[in-house]
């Protein structure tokens, strides 16, 4: 299959204010095809971040460029839906109204939209919350509703910058689950940051690992569970195989962050 | 038995603790209303005791006894409901004039760099500019009628409001405006829908605190050529050494203050209840 994401040479070199350059991202080349489910995973500070918002276009790389199915990504657009680690549901809209807000900016008419919202509310099980202010959620109902407003825009691919990454633990599985859940029966293109090494593998169908800052792609896993897959998988052999792996590839970096 | 020897335990847990004094402790609700009001209270009781015990001149400072009496007489013979009515109209009409120009400048100012980098530094300088300074230019230009009290409390408000709105609309949520982005807002989508909504309380607040602004100046701007309001009575007073009016006229202002900074406040929380829950 024809890769549907292409990273071509992207680099990001950060100016400081005071004129000092701080390479961020050395040239990365990356593929994603359509349907992927890929995490890069990397120690914080790797610069994994920097290259989902220059594919998001929120950011602009130094060098090299970004083609979403063929086309170069000049700016941030619908076609790439992202949820954020930090909250950013809309204060003053309730959930219904924050998921529809991609919808209304698009002209989608009334009803439509509110079909959509609520196919995807009851998606991430937050029926009976339509109503709710984002302050009066828990930071999981907060982020399975920048979930659902992700995806109801029916984007090409979905960029998810470490989106668990505030939430306790428990919580944090439980959302892994439901997204997996939602990507298993609805096929989508999905480019998932993370640090936590079990979140990596448990959803994706291939792992990028990122190096020390600057960042640039180490290693690339496939991971081969069958789906759907169920929790317990994280307790098997093959699971523990990959995760010392990849653990010990991790580890190789964050002490090289850490002696930066 | 755990529960055994309930009393052989060390009282360290339960020593009610003096919280009233602890910093940042929060007050009940019937004891906020209580010291509110108990402040008063000694306010009027000492003003009573200096006044009616003789200790001040009447010339200077009137019993609260005459002020009401005063006030009595002001409302009966003077038509002082007029003079209310009128200052009223007056903030009211310069303070909505310079919303109206003040806010959506502002909103253009927070929202775009281009613009800001163009009128801020005039903005800046213009808000030093003490309004009842200009007094005597408006007075020529606008007479002394109506227009000229009006603009002064235009001139008094407007400049702080487009300062104060552009500062809270530019320190919008970057976060959000990028996360309006990937939904796949235009430009002026992301000042429609994140930057307006999401300042609107703040803006809202700012007319609260401007509106206060704009009592001080009217009363300045009715002391000179005017034939009703509020000020023009208390000039007047002064003429005659009325004390017990003065003071009255300076307690009906503060009394609007308060009521009109009450609604305001009301009307806020009901707009904006999502910034307050």
């Amino acid at each position: 299959m024809s890769s549907q994401l292409s990273i071509q040479g992207v680099s990001r070199v950060f100016t400081s204010p005071k004129g000092l350059p701080t390479q961020a991202l050395t040239p990365v080349d990356f593929e994603v095809r359509e349907n992927d489910f890929v995490t890069i995973l990397g120690p914080s500070g790797c610069g994994k971040s920097t290259l989902l918002r220059i594919v998001a276009g929120l950011d602009q790389p130094t060098t090299g460029q970004v083609l979403l199915d063929g086309v170069p990504v000049q700016g941030p657009g619908a076609d790439r839906g992202m949820v954020f680690q930090s909250y950013t549901l809309f204060p003053w809209l309730n959930v219904e109204q924050n998921i529809r807000f991609g919808l209304r900016e698009r002209g989608m008419p009334e009803h439509e939209q509110k079909e959509r919202s609520d196919d995807f509310i009851a998606k991430v099980g937050l029926r009976g919350f339509e109503q709710h202010f984002p302050k009066q959620l828990s930071g999981g109902m907060q982020q399975r509703t920048a979930i659902a407003r992700a995806l109801a825009n029916d984007p090409k691919i979905l960029l998810m910058d470490e989106p668990f990454g505030a939430l306790d633990n428990q919580t944090r599985v439980l959302m892994q689950e439901l997204l997996l859940g939602i990507w298993e029966s609805a096929q989508k293109t999905v480019l998932f940051v993370t640090h936590d090494i079990d979140e990596a593998i448990f959803m994706a169908n291939r792992v990028a690992v990122f190096s020390a800052r600057p960042g640039r792609i180490k290693t690339e896993l496939a991971v081969d569970f069958p789906h759907p897959r169920h929790y317990t998988i994280k307790t098997s052999p093959e699971f523990m195989a990959l995760k010392a792996q990849l653990t010990e590839e991790i580890r190789a970096e964050a002490m090289a962050t850490d002696t930066h | 038995m755990a529960t055994a020897h309930p009393t052989s335990t060390p009282s360290i847990a339960v020593r009610p603790r003096r919280r009233a004094l602890a910093p940042l402790e929060p007050v009940r609700a019937q004891s906020r209303w209580l010291l509110g009001i108990g402040f008063f209270i000694l306010f009027f009781s000492a003003w009573a005791f200096f006044t009616l015990g003789g200790y001040v001149s009447p010339t200077f400072l009137a019993s609260p006894v005459t002020m009401v009496q005063e006030a009595i007489l002001l409302f009966t013979e003077f038509n002082f409901s007029h003079d209310i009515a009128m200052t009223i109209w007056r903030v009211l009409a310069g303070f909505i004039l310079a919303s109206l120009v003040a806010v959506p400048l502002g909103i253009a100012m927070g929202a775009h760099k281009g613009v800001e980098a163009f009128l801020e530094p005039f903005v800046s300088f213009c808000r030093y500019l003490p309004a009842s300074a200009f007094i005597p230019l408006l007075i020529l230009w606008a007479g002394i009628g109506e227009l000229q009290k009006v603009l002064v409390i235009f001139i008094g408000s407007v400049f702080q409001i487009v300062l104060m709105v552009a500062v809270c609309v530019g320190a919008a949520r970057r976060d959000l405006v990028e996360a309006a982005y990937t939904l796949g807002a235009a430009p002026s989508g992301i000042v429609k829908r994140v930057l307006i909504p999401g300042a609107a309380p703040e803006i809202a607040e700012i007319l609260r605190l401007v509106l206060g602004w704009a009592w001080t100046y009217v009363i300045v701007a009715e002391l000179i050529g005017s034939s009703s309001g509020i000020g023009h009575m208390i000039t007047d007073s002064q003429a005659l050494l009325n004390t017990g009016q003065i003071i009255f006229g300076i307690i009906v202002i503060g009394l609007i203050g308060l009521v009109s900074d009450f609604a305001f406040k009301a009307l806020n929380r009901r707009l904006f209840a999502w910034s307050s829950l």
